[in-house]
């Protein structure tokens, strides 16, 4: 008998222990949303630290929740959904970062540009 | 009396435990969805970002969008992130169906009033002349946006059989299970939310 009402109390424990990684990833969210929108609508700082501050607070978002409510964490059970998410982010940032690397290199090798199909370039300023 | 108890409490957990190995197992292999889910969405977002400046004379980024809008959009998908969470908890650890539904619900509702912030933009978009055809800009848009906007309608679809089935049967080890899996999904689209937020949206607007 008191065994049960120690699973129900673990239980109870685990869902507030849950409802407070909810709540804290929820106002983080919020505030890592918010900062990086004043920052660009009022245009704090100048153009290519504003990009690089923008990029910042959204991988910082992305790993606030991926811990806070997708709870993947080092205790994670089966290790493989850690294995398989660093994979990603490894093939997602070769994929990202090499695409961009590659298409500025060939934009700035062109020597022939037809009036028709003008490439602006696509780096920002 | 005690033995008797114990004995009959572990034949009585052998097929929860079973189950809750199958569950855990889906939920990984919805994990992995998930991620070559992420490789799709990385793939849109390099050719964004190689073509977000070829706007063949048509506007940029910068004249299109209304940031107030999208800073609403971002925030009722992040609420809705957020009450899918508590959906999930209190299937998970309260058992209590009223709450999962009244959650779900909740967020279905969130879920539609993006969509229809979505589908405003993009009528919007097109009736001024800057469909996807416009430019290279606008097509790499309208294929990441839109893709992203097609992932939740998908959502809201399973959320409402969801619904249903927990309405119907209640919280039960196939239920919880199913909360996981469309809770992995809904938290995914709001990460790619993110970045679509700053990439496309931010990052325009400077």
């Amino acid at each position: 008998m008191t065994n049960d009402f120690k699973v129900i109390d673990e239980q109870y424990e685990a869902g507030r222990r849950a409802l407070g990684s909810y709540v804290t990833g929820f106002v983080l969210s919020v505030i890592l949303t918010i900062i990086p929108y004043f920052i660009v609508v009022r245009h704090m700082f100048e153009e290519q630290s504003l990009i690089w501050a923008a990029v910042l607070f959204a991988v910082t978002q992305l790993f606030v929740q991926v811990v806070f409510f997708l709870h993947l964490s080092k205790k994670s059970k089966p290790l493989w959904n850690m294995i398989v998410f660093a994979f990603t982010i490894f093939v997602v940032s070769f994929l990202v970062i090499g695409s961009l690397w590659i298409m500025y290199n060939l934009n700035y090798n062109m020597t022939d540009t037809s009036p028709a199909n003008t490439n602006e370039g696509y780096i920002p300023k | 009396m005690t033995t008797e108890t114990l004995t009959h409490q572990k034949e009585s957990l052998r097929p929860r435990r079973e189950s809750a190995d199958s569950e855990s197992k889906a939920l990984f292999g919805f994990w992995i969805y998930i991620m070559s889910d992420a490789l799709l969405f990385a793939s849109i977002f390099a050719t964004y970002a190689v073509l977000q400046n070829n706007t063949f004379g048509g506007p940029s980024a910068r004249e299109l969008f209304s940031m107030p809008f999208v800073l609403t959009e971002t925030l009722i998908l992040l609420v809705s992130s957020f009450t899918f969470g508590l959906a999930s908890l209190y299937a998970h650890h309260h058992n209590s169906k009223n709450k999962v539904l009244a959650w779900l619900l909740v967020t279905f509702l969130l879920g539609v009033a993006f969509l229809a912030m979505e589908a405003t933009e993009f009528t919007k978009l097109f009736q001024e002349g800057n469909s996807w055809q416009r430019s290279g800009f606008l097509s790499g848009f309208f294929t990441l946006v839109g893709t992203h906007g097609l992932h939740v309608t998908a959502g809201l679809i399973w959320m409402s059989g969801l619904i249903v089935q927990v309405w119907r049967r209640g919280i039960t080890t196939t239920t919880i299970g199913k909360v996981g899996t469309l809770g992995l999904f809904w938290h995914f689209l709001d990460i790619v939310w993110i970045f679509i937020f700053t990439f496309v949206y931010l990052i325009g607007a400077i």
